[in-house]
């Protein structure tokens, strides 16, 4: 099958060759850059049972070069404890760190009743000034503490300590844990400076280890429901869990808690009730499904609710790991029910969409799971990489054993985890879970992105703001995804570009409606006429530009 | 006045930004530049999210990236291979580069660090090509965004104006507008060009934040105050600073006064009647000719408008916030149409605020309005909520005080992410003032008519 990405009905669409165009953009680095990004991009060989090919990932970004990524703190702060509305999180160090990451990601929430607990729209930071650095800000923070707890009477306080923070030597451990005696309510610090990890990664995996060590098992209060699951790694962004939630709640599945869009500190604290864990994005949470295994005994599955198919697919295996005829009757009752609206938008957009080409690179997973919205609209992605992802969410698993350790990733602590002397339970027995594989049920499966692609993609991590030039400059993509402080750039060069971190102020995306929002939306960006008008009448010249063949 | 120091330990919904953005939006007015934080990347990411989602732009912030052995050992490596990186990718005609807390608190020695890069690629590229490297020390935990543009005007002026041989130029001043919209700056730039009067004004964001969609993407925007300008900066006959709560000591403005003698004219931000009056007063003077005709119609219908809006205005209590001297401009506007001015508040702390609203106010109100520094969204709402206001202006971190008490939020300055076109909303001139106060008029009548349970369709 050869499409072409642009139709040019009066010029044959010339072929790109990858290795060309993969040398090209390294050529333009100085040697030592370019041996670096040599390693991060790469031809995908995925596809008929080839290997996919190595790529390197979650190394430390260039200087210098403009680079999508944030900081730990970020991770931590922003993306991680950002949607949890009941909790008063107070950013420790200047004002600006705590500003940019006050609401910023357009994470949901909705609260059950208007009197409850909602911090979200606060932002609080110690806001530092030149004495408390140099005198030290340990008594400003505790200060803090306290009149948070004066005001609020929150339930649980938490404490963000950003790059200046870590230089001086501020104990925010040792603070929280003193508070938290003084004041009796939980109280609990993240070392989460920015120059920590690599990425916000880092920030992620520091975020859900004190979620994990501070609050996860406090709360044995089982909610009521025969099927009780976690959502892990879902961040409600542009009302995404609302629309999962009723999804589940239509099938008669219980949602535990959500980690963390639309969640509550009560949540966490009983999520180890659940009696299975499902991930949404892989990146950014696998280690927690992990350690509740091992501490709680739940076991883990990759699910997806990205795409309408994705989302059938997922409705069955949880109904599936349950194995109980009657969940398995009503998934499909709600499956048949919900796919007819689906299908009559998916296949109007398609019409117009069909063989129209798209590139991803943003996040941890949503460069993987969207591709599936895209595929289900007849697109094709030729381009994709993560902003902050690693080697097994490029390549899968089971290379996880291979992954090298840098001191950067040694940063990070690893949780030593026992299983609970009081709250272990199997889920499944031994017996059960060796019939399910027999049977092609996969726990802890995640094949990464690359598997899912054809060949001859090109695979890019980390990638830089030049690189995203050339890409576009050469392949002319229909539509572009990344997040929006890449999309004027890429806009000005007449490329439709749909933000993959806060939607465009659009969503839900997720789940079934979610998909009819998302085929409309490209629908309208990739069909759009306004970008024809970018030359004046009086500038019109002959476009030359190079088309692209793509072979599957 | 009111100050956040007598009252809560945190800062909670800041009502201020951190230094070195605002260095980064300084240099983006310059033509060829490209900004350049020494720091971690986060901060870099965060302030372009911002500075982003305000203009609708591309901005690129180069950053060190540094990372926790850096944090220790100190940063120039990183800081020297970001400079390489930035040079060959986007061959700039200077870099800006401010520090952060982080390498505040480290104390990377940058003027030393780019002194030394600066010899070595000499010798390295032998070549005319290499850019002008300003640096900038800009650490948050003292002062806010404001102060960090001011430093990066102030730097560049020091670190890139020469003296040159020859008198002052008769017909050439140099303007020093402080942080406007890039609609603003175009405005403005009009305004001198109808005087007959040639400026460099510094920064000129008008193309740099605001440019047209492209075939051919610019790796750097085209505009900006041309490097060739600003070396020249000490030729002018007159410089016009714009922000009475700047001073006379220790800007751009005063620093160009001293080194090159070149007279120093501080003015007001022109927001409203009387300080546009008086930015076109001094104009009239160094152009010697009268204000063009074009002008005076606009101040005419300005006038014509104040009487016809009065009804919708007057006595209505009005909080302004944000950064010191926009809010200085906007009190006084606000006071000539006679809404009150009842709270004027900033999370800034030049120490001059108080005196700069006093200055503007004092003819015309009968009751002083509440001046807060160095405050915050909570100590702003706690104070307002005793006051009863019924507007709110400022930049879209009000929005939430504007839904709780149900009064219309006008959007001005910076940031603006909940509505469309922040980067366009003029502020000064006759023309600006006209465009704020029909907005505030237009906010007025919506919420009435809102409100309305009788469903007026003629207000
Ligand atoms: S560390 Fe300083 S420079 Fe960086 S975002 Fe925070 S306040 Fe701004
Ligand atoms: S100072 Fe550190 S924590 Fe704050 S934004 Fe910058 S990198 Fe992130």
């Amino acid at each position: 099958m050869a499409l072409s990405v642009k139709e040019r009905p009066d010029s044959e669409p010339e072929r790109i060759d990858l290795n060309d165009v993969r040398q090209e953009i390294l050529d333009r680095y100085p040697t030592k850059v370019a041996r670096k990004r040599a390693k991060q991009i790469v031809i995908n060989r995925a596809g008929g049972g080839a290997e996919v090919p190595e790529i390197e990932a979650n190394t430390r970004t260039i200087p210098g070069i403009i680079t999508q990524r944030g900081c730990t703190y970020a991770g931590c702060k922003g993306v991680i404890l950002g949607p949890t509305r009941d909790i008063v999180n107070i950013t420790h160090g200047p004002v600006g760190c705590g500003f940019y990451s006050w609401l910023t990601r357009r994470n949901q929430t909705r609260a059950s009743t208007p009197e409850d607990e909602n911090y979200m729209t606060y932002c609080f930071s110690t806001d530092m000034q030149e004495e408390d650095i140099v005198f030290g800000g340990e008594k400003k923070l505790r200060a803090a503490v306290l009149e948070a707890y004066e005001i609020f009477r929150p339930k649980a306080i938490s404490i963000f300590s950003t790059c200046p923070v870590g230089l001086i030597g501020d104990d925010v451990h040792t603070v929280a844990r003193e508070m938290k005696e003084h004041l009796g309510i939980n109280i609990f610090a993240f070392s989460c400076e920015g120059y920590k990890g690599v990425s916000q990664s880092a920030g992620h995996h520091i975020a859900n280890n004190g979620i994990f060590t501070h609050v996860v098992g406090l709360d044995d209060t089982r909610k009521e429901g025969k099927y009780s699951i976690n959502l892990l790694g879902e961040y409600n962004i542009g009302g995404d869990a609302f629309e999962i939630e009723r999804i589940l709640h239509r099938c008669g599945i219980t949602v535990v808690s959500t980690f963390s869009g639309n969640s509550t500190y009560t949540q966490f604290s009983n999520a180890h009730t659940a009696d299975l864990n499902t991930i949404m994005c892989h990146r950014s949470i696998n280690y927690v499904a992990e350690m509740m295994e091992t501490r709680y005994g739940i076991p883990w599955i990759k699910i997806n609710f990205i795409g309408a198919g994705a989302t059938a697919k997922t409705l069955r295996k949880i109904a599936r790991y349950f194995e109980d005829p009657e969940l398995a009757d009503r998934v499909e009752e709600i499956i048949e029910s919900e796919m007819p609206d689906v299908e009559k938008v998916r296949d109007e957009v398609r019409a117009r969409c069909e063989g129209k080409s798209a590139m991803l690179f943003v996040g941890g997973s949503r460069a993987h799971h969207y591709q599936e919205l895209f595929r289900e609209i007849g697109m094709i992605t030729v381009s994709a990489g993560y902003e902050f992802a690693h080697r097994d969410d490029y390549e899968g698993r089971n290379i996880l054993p291979d992954i090298r350790v840098d001191a950067d990733s040694r940063n990070i602590e690893e949780l030593h985890v026992e299983p609970d002397p009081e709250r272990y339970r199997p889920r499944k027995n031994p017996e059960e879970l060796e019939r399910l594989a027999r049977e092609g049920f996969r726990f802890k499966d995640y094949d990464g992105m690359m598997s899912d692609m054809p060949a001859r993609t090109l695979i890019i991590d980390d990638i830089s703001q030049y690189e995203t030039e050339r890409l576009i400059e050469i392949f002319k993509p229909a539509i572009f995804c990344a997040a929006i402080k890449e999309k004027y750039a890429i806009q000005k060069k007449g490329i439709p570009m749909k933000q993959l971190h806060s939607y465009d102020s659009g969503g839900p995306y997720a789940g079934f409606r979610g998909a009819v929002n998302f085929y409309r939306e490209i629908d309208r960006m990739v069909n759009t006429k306004i970008w024809s008008a970018i030359k004046a009448p009086w500038q019109k010249s002959p476009e030359l530009s190079a088309g692209y063949a793509w072979n599957a | 006045m009111k100050s956040s120091r007598d009252s809560y330990v945190s800062t909670t919904n800041a009502c201020k930004l951190c230094k070195p953005m605002g260095a980064c939006l300084a240099f983006r007015g310059i033509e060829g530049a490209v900004p350049f934080l020494h720091g971690s990347q986060g901060c870099a990411t965060y302030m372009r999210r911002y500075i982003i989602s305000h203009f609708r732009e591309p901005m690129d912030i180069a950053s060190s990236s540094l990372g926790e052995k850096h944090a220790v050992y100190g940063g120039e490596a990183n800081l020297i291979l970001g400079l390489k990186n930035v040079l060959s990718k986007f061959s700039p005609r200077l870099i800006g580069v401010a520090t952060t807390c982080l390498t505040e608190t480290i104390g990377d020695d940058v003027p030393m660090i780019l002194r030394k890069f600066h010899r070595e690629s000499r010798i390295e590229h032998a070549g005319p090509d290499l850019p002008l490297l300003v640096s900038v020390s800009t650490p948050s935990y003292s002062g806010t965004h404001m102060e960090g543009f001011h430093a990066a005007i102030k730097a560049v002026t020091d670190q890139v104006c020469i003296a040159l041989p020859g008198s002052a130029a008769q017909d050439r001043i140099n303007l020093l507008p402080g942080f406007l919209s890039p609609a603003d700056i175009r405005y403005l730039k009009e305004i001198l060009v109808d005087f007959g009067i040639h400026a460099v004004v510094l920064p000129d964001i008008s193309e740099t934040l605001d440019g047209p969609a492209l075939e051919d993407y610019e790796k750097i925007p085209s505009g900006g105050t041309p490097i060739q300008d600003i070396r020249s900066m000490g030729k002018a006959c007159g410089t016009i600073q714009f922000g009475r709560t700047l001073g006379y000591e220790d800007t751009a403005g005063s620093r160009l006064h001293e080194r090159f003698n070149v007279p120093l004219h501080a003015l007001g931000m022109p927001v409203g009647l009387r300080e546009t009056d008086r930015f076109f007063s001094l104009l009239e003077d160094i152009s010697g000719l009268p204000t063009p005709r074009k002008h005076a119609l606009e101040r005419g219908r300005l006038i014509d408008a104040f009487v016809d809006a009065h009804k919708y205005l007057f006595g209505k209590r009005a909080v302004i916030y944000g950064e010191e001297d926009l809010v200085v401009g906007l009190t006084s506007f606000l006071a000539e149409t006679g809404i009150r001015p009842v709270i004027c508040a900033s999370g800034g702390r030049s120490g001059r605020f108080r005196e700069a609203v006093e200055q503007v106010t004092r003819d015309i109100l009968a009751e002083s309005p509440m001046v807060c520094d160095g405050v915050d969204f909570h100590e702003i709402a706690g104070e307002a909520e005793k006051l009863a206001p019924d507007l709110l202006v400022g930049h879209s971190k009000g929005y939430h005080l504007s839904s709780r008490w149900k009064i219309p939020l006008v959007r001005v300055g910076f940031p603006i992410h909940d509505r469309f076109g922040g980067q366009r909303t003029l502020h000064v001139g006759y023309r600006g003032t006209q465009s704020l106060l029909d907005g505030i008029v237009n906010a007025f009548i919506g919420s009435k008519q809102e409100d309305s349970p009788v469903g007026y369709g003629y207000m």
